[in-house]
Formats: structure tokens, sequence, C-alpha cells
């Protein structure tokens, strides 16, 4: 086995780290400690932050990769002289959570099958018993292989539903208990957490093991298990609407503090930027510049050893433009906000005491824009990940051997209209996509009426 | 008024000039005509003479911005730069990769644009400012935090699957309308029908949710409180005191809009298979056409310069304490 460290991972679990510092660093202010218990002392906001959380822990548990080692021939003949050598590694790269998932994704099947199903979508040429030629639906290869009679299906998956409920159960009793022993008298509703926490475990626990038997939300054109396409899309969903964010975080709150504070031609440089900026149509630019690195990639192939690494280089880039090219509405806020804050009397009798602006700037007016930045981080995030699925479409989105939604609905956009319909590829993209945008914003409202010192007003008022 | 509006136009002046220098960089500088004729002619037909053929044929035989072989302003006109990005200011937008007339095919194809995209915008606006002001007159009751619910929900949906979704439920499975294409003459109704109503139902969240909000600030103001206590019923506020005000924001919400409606919309017109710009800018992106992605770029910022010009011009029109000088 060995580890593989792909850009996006490296930058994912740099976020992690950068994240995890910044709530330690400000875990002693009052001020956010009172706006974030806010946010937690409803119930919404712990489930749609456990919903949330579900999701990145997905997503990171998807970008630890590593290749299998292959079993050399001289290793199957017992030549261990020789396998110790060499060894190869397989050119797939698998995750922790194809581990975890136990191989539902090496499932493969023909074409389309159905939720549940037994039989191929598709008829096919094939001979009977008696060894003539008849058109039927073939067996499916990975389902239901251990049923002795087709009408058992439903009484088998059941009872294997009721044993995996059992073991959920059990797991998620020895998961809460140590949270329920350290919370169990804190003033925030964590039962509302534990209940989805108890309900993840417990979907997750029956899915992989009923995925063993059968394929429960089908197999798409390709005949790849769609339950196991959409958790692959969790990835790169959730690092598309974080990275971006982080990489279009810089840029904007470099600019739009500069230009509030130093005011003058750095103001009008900044101003005449993003207005340039934001006058193109967002999705040509994103189209042009897309294509424009693909060109790049396909004139270079030398650069990448490995097909995963072209199409992680193709998602950074995504990540990149989409940074680069959204900045112009947060500068605009942190402009507006470091405008207001730089008439202030605290910053008037800094530049009295003649500190310098530097200081200035790192002391008393950034601390003063970080409610801007926290909001937009969780207000675009959504946003991010629907543009996904459009630029998907559209052909300048995540490469094709990457698994993600848009991906997914882009394959099957008109599989509607085939006789019978076939909408389990569709279920799942929307299923997975729907409930993290939802969680998102609704989690985002609940942290804008925290931070968001009008929304306080006007809450107040009513 | 009228001086106002002469040097707004002039303030755009510099930004075209921006938006035309950055996507020369992104579109020349970035990736040389070499790549792009290697991208256009395919891996397999790669040799020297033609690339050089092909780039004789589109006019990229020429320095990106001086021309050391001429004299005189002929060195800054026979370039790339000049012939490429310059005339743009012209509207003069040239030919397509494929040979075809880009100007010609933008002023047919903005009509079917507009028939979708201008029905969609009004008729949108209308039902989600109904919308909103159904839900503010229930306000703070159990009824509106579950329409605000629906909202957010309404608003986590792709769009893509309100389109798919209206194709399978209106078209397929009643049978109602067409399920694509388009027709110019007085046919084109039926072919309008599910475009505009899928557009006006995907706005709906995001749009009586926003529109919610501005009620919402506009309620708390003192000349609400006024009205109330001098004994007007909730029906004459939220009609005669509250909507007239919020139209204000709602404005220069909307405003802004209106030219980039010519644009049209990429998704809608591509699953409709409406032969407007939206498809027209969809086809361009994956042919790799960046003669008509160039022309669009500036295209659309000029639609959305003339946009923020309509919006300062509607204030004043909407908010008479608003003067511009």
């Amino acid at each position: 086995m060995k580890p593989i460290l792909l850009w996006s991972d490296t930058l994912v679990f740099l976020l992690v780290i950068t994240l995890v510092l910044f709530f330690y660093r400000l875990r002693n202010d009052p001020q956010t400690r009172e706006r974030w218990s806010q946010v937690f002392s409803t119930r919404l906001g712990m489930v749609t932050f456990t919903v949330i959380l579900t999701y990145v822990g997905i997503a990171l548990l998807d970008s630890l990769h590593f290749r299998k080692a292959l079993d050399t021939p001289a290793a199957a003949a017992g030549d261990t002289a020789a396998a110790t050598q060499e060894v190869f590694y397989n050119n797939k790269v698998s995750s922790v959570l194809d581990v975890l998932l136990g191989g539902m994704g090496e499932r493969f099947e023909r074409t389309y099958s159905a939720p549940f199903a037994l039989l191929s979508f598709e008829k096919k040429n094939m001979k009977d018993e008696q060894g003539r030629a008849v058109r039927d639906f073939p067996p499916l290869e990975h389902a239901g292989q251990h049923l002795a009679d087709p009408a058992d299906k439903w009484p088998d998956v059941l009872a294997r539903s009721g044993t995996a409920l059992l073991w959920g159960i059990l797991l998620s009793a020895l998961w809460l208990a140590p949270q329920w022993l350290l919370l169990r008298h804190s003033p925030h509703p964590w039962h509302a957490s534990w209940a989805v926490q108890a309900v993840v475990l417990c979907v997750g626990v029956w899915a992989v093991s009923i995925s063993r038997y059968y394929h429960i939300l089908g197999t798409d054109l390709g005949g790849a298990d769609v339950l196991y396409q959409s958790l692959k899309g969790v990835r790169t969903g959730v690092l598309l609407g974080t990275l971006s964010t982080l990489i279009m975080l810089p840029i904007a709150v470099t600019l739009g503090v500069m230009a509030g504070y130093f005011k003058g031609w750095v103001d009008d440089l900044v101003q005449y930027l993003y207005t340039t900026l934001s006058s193109i149509p967002g999705i040509l630019l994103i189209a042009a510049s897309v294509l424009l690195f693909q060109v790049y990639i396909d004139l270079n192939p030398d650069f990448f050893s490995i097909g995963m690494e072209k199409a992680d280089a193709r998602f950074i880039a995504l990540c990149f433009i989409l940074g680069v090219t959204s900045w112009s509405t947060l500068c605009r806020l942190i402009r507006a906000e470091t405008l207001k804050i730089s008439q202030l009397e605290y910053v008037q009798a800094a530049h009295a005491f003649g500190v310098s602006h530097t200081r200035i700037l790192a002391r008393h007016i950034l601390p003063n824009v970080v409610h801007i930045i926290m909001i937009t981080f969780v207000l675009d995030f959504s946003a991010l990940v629907l543009a996904e699925a459009v630029l998907s479409y559209i052909g300048v989105g995540i490469d094709p051997s990457m698994g993600s939604w848009g991906n997914m609905i882009n394959g099957a956009r008109s599989e509607l209209s085939r006789q019978p319909p076939v909408w389990w590829t569709l279920t799942g993209a929307f299923f997975f996509m729907f409930a993290l945008v939802l969680a998102a914003n609704l989690f985002s409202d609940l942290v804008r009426d925290a931070f968001d010192p009008r929304s306080g007003r006007r809450r107040s008022e009513t | 008024m009228f001086a106002y509006i002469i040097r707004r136009v002039l303030y755009a002046v510099p930004i075209l000039i921006g938006v035309n220098l950055l996507t020369f960089l992104l579109f020349f500088v970035v990736n040389s005509p070499d790549d792009m004729a290697v991208s256009q002619l395919g891996e397999k037909y790669v040799t020297p003479e033609a690339i050089a053929a092909w780039k004789t044929k589109n006019g990229y035989d020429k320095p990106l911005f001086v021309n050391g072989n001429n004299t005189g302003l002929e060195s800054l006109t026979d370039t790339i730069f000049f012939t490429k990005s310059v005339k743009l200011f012209a509207f003069d937008f040239g030919r397509s990769e494929s040979g075809r007339d880009i100007t010609s095919d933008v002023s047919t194809r903005m009509w079917p644009s507009l028939a979708v995209a201008l029905p969609t915008f009004i008729i949108g606006i209308w039902v989600n400012i109904c919308v909103a002001l159904l839900v503010v007159m229930f306000h703070a009751t159990r009824l509106d935090r579950w329409a605000v619910f629906l909202f957010v929900s309404l608003m986590s949906i792709s769009y893509l699957f309100y389109i798919i979704g209206g194709q399978y439920l209106v078209a397929k499975t009643w049978k109602l309308v067409p399920i694509s294409g388009f027709h110019a003459d007085g046919q084109a109704w039926k072919f309008l029908i599910l475009p505009v109503l899928v557009g006006v139902v995907a706005g709906i969240g995001s749009g009586a949710r926003w529109y919610r909000t501005l009620f919402l600030e506009e309620a708390n103001q003192d000349y609400v409180r006024t009205a109330r206590a001098k004994g007007a019923s909730e029906i004459s506020i939220l009609f005669r005191h509250i909507l007239p005000n919020a139209l204000i924001p709602i404005l220069t919400g909307v405003v802004v809009l209106i030219p980039s409606l010519f644009m049209g919309g990429l998704l809608i017109e591509s699953f409709f298979g409406i032969p407007g710009l939206g498809s027209y800018m969809l086809d361009a992106i994956k042919s790799q056409d960046f003669a008509i992605v160039r022309s669009m770029v500036f295209i659309g910022s000029i639609l959305y310069i003339f946009g923020l010009i309509l919006t300062d011009i509607s204030y004043t029109w909407a908010d008479p304490r608003v003067r511009l000088s």
C-alpha cells in the first residue's frame, strides 16, 4: 500500500487545520462565543451542523488516498525474494472511504439496473438450459447471488435490514455514550444532534451491509453503483465549496481592506478592478478560463503520472478560477465596512498614537470584518455546490473521471425519457445534493442572524 | 440629468477597455494562437503547415501588439490586438472559427432569447411579490416559518432538476406541451409555456424570500407604526404603505438585470432547444469557439453596464428624494 497525497487533499487538510486553529484562538473571545452559542441554541442549528459535519467527515475520509499493491506473479508463486524487490501498485487510487464501504464501488454490472433489482434493465441474447437462443433480462452479477428463489428477495432484505439495524443501534450507543457523559448538562440542545448522528450511523451500517447483496440505488449506464457514485460526489461538492472560498478570501480581504483604509488611488484602482470583473458574465469568464486551462493540460500531458492527478489538477484549477472570479462581492462588502470602521474614534486614536498602518490593519480593522468573512464563507458554500452541477452540465466542470453530482446529472439527463424511465441516478444525485445544500442554507441563515449586526437589530424590534 | 447620463456612459469606457484587455490577455497571451490551432485542429492533424494555414485563415497570423513589418499607424492596426479586440468597440465581431458572421448570428438569435427571458422575468417578479406579500400578511405565525422553510428548500434544488422535472411531468407524462423546440410563427407560445413556467417556479424560492425580507424591513419603519396607530387596516398598510416603499429596493435589484435578458438563459435554452443567445454561447463553449465567446463577453459586459446606468436613472424616477448630479 502506498499513500498518495493529491494536491486537493493537501489543501483540504490545510484548510481543516486552519479552521481548527482559527476557532481555537477565538475560543476565549466572549462575543464570538456568545454568537456561536446563539447559533447552537436552536435545534435547527444543531441538526444542520451535524448534517454538514457528516458530509465533511465523508469528504475527509475520501481524501485519504492510497494505491493498493498488486499481487505480483512471483509472489503468487511463493517466490518471496522477488516479491520484495519490486512492488507494483494498482493504477486505481482508492481512499479510506472505499475501504469502509466494503468494496461497494467494485461491484460493476453490465448496464442499468433498478434499485434492489435482481435482473438487468436491458434484454440480452442468451442461451437457456436447452441451448436455445432466448432474449430476456439477464441476472445481475452482484445482486441476490445468495438467493435460491427470487421470490425470497423482500423477506431477505427485511431480515438483513433488521440485523443491520441492531448493529447500527449498538454502534450508535457506543458512539454516543461518551458524548452523553460529557455533554448531558450542557444548555445546548445536543439531543437533536445525537438523533441525527444515530440516524446517520444506522443508515450507514444498513447501506454498507445491504449493498453487499443488492444495489440499493441501482446501477447507471456503465453499470456502476449509484449509491457509491453519490457518496463519491460528496468529496467533490464539499471541497469545491470550501476551497474556492479559501482561495477567494485572501484576494477579497486584502484588496477590500486596503481600498477602504488607504482610500485615494488605491480605492479607485480596487473599485475599477472589481467593477470590470463583475461586469463580465460570470459563467462565460469561468468557461473561458477552464477551457484555456484544459488546452494547457492537453498540451502538457507529461506533468501528470496518473489519470487521477490530471483530474485533480483540473479540479484545483476550477476551484482557483471560481475563487478568482467571485471575489468582487466580498471585496465590496469589506471595503464598505472598512470605510466605516476607519472613521471610528479608536482607529483615529491609534493614528494619533503613531501606530503603524500594518498594526492598525491587523489589530483594529481585520478583527472587525471577520464576521463578514464568516457569513460569506457559509453563504457561498451552498451556491458553489449548486454551481458545480451547472458547470459540469456545460462541460467546463469537474473532470468526468472524478465523481461528482454534476457529472451524474449530466450523464443521466435523458434517462427520464427512456421507456420505462430510469429515475434512480437522478434521485441519488438529487437527494445527496439537496440534503447538503438545504443544511448549508439553513445553517447560513442562522449564522447570518447571529453575526450580522443589522439582523440583530431587526429581531429585537419585532 | 442628461449631463449625468453622459458622464456615466463615459465612465463605462475605461471599464469596457478593462474587459477588453482582460479577455485579450486570457485568449491570446495565456494561450498562444498556436495552442488554439492545436486544440481546434485536433492532435492528429498537427503539422507546422496546418497550424500556419489555420492561423492565416482565421486572422491569427499577426503579431500581438506591434507589427514591425509596417510603419506608422499600420504597425499598430495590423495586429491581433487591433483586429480582434479593438474592433469589438465598433460592434464588429468578425467571423467565428467556423466562418459564420457573428454579428448577424447575434442579431437573429437575441429575439428567441428575449421571447423566453422577458415573460419569465415579468411573471417571475409578479408571482414572487404576490407570494411574499401573502407570507408577510401572516408574519410571525407558524405559517410564516414554514413558508420560509419551503422557500429555502426550493432554493436548495439545483436548477437542472427544475428543468428535468418540468420536462418529465408537464411534457412527457401529462403531454400538455411539446418537450422542446421553437417556432417563430404564431405557434411560438406552445413552446414558450414550459420554459417560462420552469423559470418562474425555479425562481420562487430565492425571489420570494428576498422580497419577504424587504417587506419586513419596511414593516418595521416608523411610518407603518403611525399608520397602524391612526387605525389603518392591515391590508391597506400592506398595499398602500409597505408595497410602494419596498418597490425602491426591488427596483434597484431587478433593473440591472433587464438589459441582460437579451443574453437569455444558458440552461433553459439548451434543454428546450431554443435558438437564442444562451444556446449560442453554450455551443461556442462546447466547440471551443473562442471568437464567439470573446464577442459574447463583450456584449454581456456592455449590457451589464447599461443595466447599472438604468438602475441609477430608475432611482430618480421611483424615489423623488434622489437627485442625480
